[in-house]
């Protein structure tokens, strides 16, 4: 049993608090990913579960056990580092057994234990290389062979793959996800890349500013965004926004308008949306998409970006609010040209106007 | 955009030339001349005119012999004994103008053990220049280890974040930028008889049972009290080299060690020791060859005494050159000592190459 909770963890260098009270609840066996913009503290909350990092505030229970005061070694975790941190003087095998060695397991442990980590991640003919003759990828699957070696209760990944390139970060996210499935324990994984937290993580934790903004699984975050950031942060090209006013509200819809939008009923679930006044309505790209004539919204084609599998074109509305349109297909759109723009009313987003990031 | 000064070709020489020429007139040339001297006999002054002579400025140097001497023997055949010590012919017999032993011309005893009833003797052409080679060598092979551990202990010891580290970073470097010369005469009252400093210090430490030492006035101390100030004044150099090593080495990779549960020695064994690595075979090649060319503490402090004891190859090499006006015997030592340290770097790279 290896679920992580967080209760109220603070995190402040000197006068600067980086994490402002964070709760998060991980479940044993879940594969939980921080997200967040750059600089948000998704390093240092990982680094506090590891045991690198004093806490300066809150408690950290592993497996039921409050392990702030506990030391990195003790707490049953192993960590991937985005720079993989492995021994440039060692082979890989050398690498992979450190935990054996450093605990001074017999020769033979070692051996069989790094067979199966090798076998594992598939690196069996690299086991008497050099870091030094080893590919990126290759190298970070020698930093998750160390850490399977200590059949540690939970994972911490801090964006392991963000040094690789597309393709092989495609290779090694399948590799983790399998792994995940194989081992069946606890992962937490910080990365910036969306893709990576909409495919592997069981539930999704968004950070900003050292705060939680919203927990759920990917589908949660993306069809349902509690607030305006995380809206704009899960899904690519991120969501629409255009000022609104509301017309009239009934128990779950309302009415709303603007000069740019034509009326239409917008599905409401959100807190602090009122019977009248300014609201933010959201749009993914996808959702939109052209019509012939009518449609809620009008512009003109300054740019299109045809990608083969989907066309992105960035449209202007009247008084230059730019929007963008993403359709699955191969379209050809002339620069200028007028384009009316529909989009299934259900999926629209009303926000409250002013919306703070949640602040708690 | 570069200017036409920057592009030019002459323009660039003519800026390297101060450098080059001031290298070229106190280093390259020199090192030549030393060379060229070496096969001579030249002389600081004098009127007679130079001849090449080969290299019997080496031999004289270097001429060594081995001898047996057989007691003195009465009729019977019996070592001769009186005074319950066996007595020997005298060693002059041999080696002056004694046609029956021509290798041991104009050799002196180096040092000399018992044997049996005989005396085995080992003879030096220059008695000195051998006591100099071997007190170069001793303190090289005491100050290379002893400097470089001492300068990473220290380094390990102020490579952490704690307030005020600067302050003793400071501290310790502080004897590199004084001069070796002013440190030297600091030294020689510390090292003072009677009630020097360091006598003192002893004899408060041990509530007056401490026998003052004339530290650099006694043969078996001189070398030593030589070599203990040359570590401290140097440590701090090397400290800082070793400091620049341990910056190095990735933060991250101490704390997958930290995490794997690895102890403060199993860190500096796995993770520490083997990222300093080039800095290890620097330091060694650079504290080794400063060692060689130990001169300003002994010119200060002990200029080769007593009874030799502190004789040291430059200090040879500049006593002769100017001291006795003998450049080419000079020059001799300087090239010998090139060849020696050539040799030892060469051999330390060799030992601590890169294993595939
Ligand atoms: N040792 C430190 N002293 C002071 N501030 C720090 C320290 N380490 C991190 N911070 C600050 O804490 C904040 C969070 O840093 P953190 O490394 O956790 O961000 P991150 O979310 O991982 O960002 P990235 O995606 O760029 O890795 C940053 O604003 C950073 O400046
Ligand atoms: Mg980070």
């Amino acid at each position: 049993m290896a679920d992580v909770m967080l209760k109220g963890i603070k995190k402040s260098y000197g006068p600067v608090d980086v994490i402002k009270g964070v709760d998060i609840e991980i479940k044993d066996g879940e594969f939980v990913v921080f997200v967040g913009p750059s600089g948000c503290g998704k390093s240092t909350l990982l680094r506090m579960i590891a045991g690198l990092e004093d806490i300066s505030g809150g408690s950290l229970e592993i497996g039921g056990t409050v392990v702030n005061d506990i030391p990195a070694s003790q707490r049953g975790i192993a960590m991937v580092f985005q720079s993989y941190a492995i021994f440039p003087h060692m082979t890989v095998r050398e690498n992979v057994a450190f935990g054996l060695t450093i605990a001074g397991a017999s020769k033979a442990e070692k051996e069989e234990k790094v067979a199966e980590a090798a076998r594992i991640l598939q690196m069996e003919h690299l086991l008497d290389r050099r870091p030094s003759q080893l590919s990126g990828g290759q190298r970070q699957r020698v930093a998750i062979g160390r850490a399977i070696v200590r059949k540690p209760e939970v994972f911490l990944f801090d964006e392991p793959l963000s040094n690789l390139d597309a393709a092989l970060r495609l290779d090694m996210r399948i590799e983790i996800g399998k792994l995940h499935k194989s081992l069946g324990a606890t992962m937490v994984y910080v990365t910036h890349d969306q893709v990576e937290a909409m495919t592997l993580a069981d539930k999704i934790v968004v950070l900003k500013d050292g705060y939680v903004q919203q927990v759920g699984a990917p589908m949660d975050l993306y069809h349902r965004p509690e607030n305006l950031f995380v809206a704009g942060f899960i899904g690519a090209p991120s969501m629409n926004f255009l000022p609104v006013d509301i017309v009239s509200r009934d128990a779950d819809s309302a009415h709303v308008q603007s000069s740019l939008v034509t009326q239409f009923a917008a599905p409401v679930w959100r807190e602090g949306i009122g019977a009248s006044g300014a609201a933010t309505l959201g749009i993914r790209p996808q959702d939109l998409h052209p019509v012939d004539s009518g449609g809620i919204l009008t512009g003109n084609v300054t740019l299109a970006e045809r990608l083969g599998i989907e066309t992105v074109v960035d449209v202007a509305l009247s008084d230059g609010t730019r929007i963008l349109c993403s359709m699955a297909e191969d379209r050809v759109f002339e620069p200028g040209q007028e384009i009316h723009l529909d989009f299934d009313p259900a999926r629209a987003h009303l926000f409250a106007q002013d919306p703070q990031a949640k602040a708690a | 955009m570069a200017s036409k000064l920057t592009r030019s070709n002459r323009a660039g020489w003519l800026m390297a030339l101060p450098g080059v020429g001031l290298i070229a007139t106190f280093i390259i040339v020199p090192f030549f001349l030393a060379f060229g001297f070496s096969l001579t006999n030249q002389r600081l002054a004098s009127p007679n005119p130079t001849e090449y002579v080969g290299f019997e400025n080496y031999s004289d140097l270097l001429g060594m012999a081995f001898f047996t001497l057989e007691p003195e023997r009465d009729e019977a055949g019996n070592a001769v004994v009186e005074d319950g010590e066996i007595q020997y012919p005298r060693l002059r017999k041999f080696t002056r103008n004694n046609p029956d032993y021509p290798n041991l011309q104009g050799k002196r005893e180096w040092f000399s053990w018992q044997s049996g009833e005989n005396r085995k003797v080992v003879l030096a052409s220059d008695v000195v220049f051998m006591k100099a080679l071997v007190n170069t060598v001793t303190f090289v092979l005491v100050v290379a280890p002893l400097q470089s551990a001492l300068a990473l202990g220290l380094a390990l010891l102020i490579n952490q974040k704690l307030r005020g580290i600067s302050l003793f970073r400071a501290i310790y470097f502080m004897p590199v930028v004084v001069s070796i010369v002013v440190v030297s005469l600091l030294w020689k009252f510390i090292y003072s008889p009677g009630d020097g400093l360091l006598n003192n210090l002893l004899s408060g430490l041990t509530f007056g049972l401490w026998q003052p030492l004339d530290w650099l006035g006694n043969p078996s101390t001189a070398l030593g009290s030589i070599i203990l100030m040359s570590v401290w004044q140097g440590v701090g150099f090397h400290m800082v080299i070793w400091l620049a090593g341990l910056q190095t080495i990735s933060p991250t990779l101490y704390e997958a060690a930290e995490i794997e549960g690895s102890s403060k020695w199993q860190t500096f064994r796995y993770v520490t020791w083997p990222g300093l690595r080039n800095t290890a075979v620097l330091i060694l090649i650079v504290i080794t060859m400063q060692a060689f060319a130990l001169y300003a503490q002994i010119d200060v402090m002990t200029s080769g005494g007593p009874l030799d004891s502190t004789q040291v190859l430059v200090f040879q090499a500049v006593e002769r050159g100017y001291g006795k006006q003998d450049i080419s015997g000079g020059s001799t030592i300087s090239v010998l000592l090139f060849l020696i340290v050539l040799a030892i770097s060469l051999l330390q790279r060799w030992l601590t190459r890169e294993r595939t």
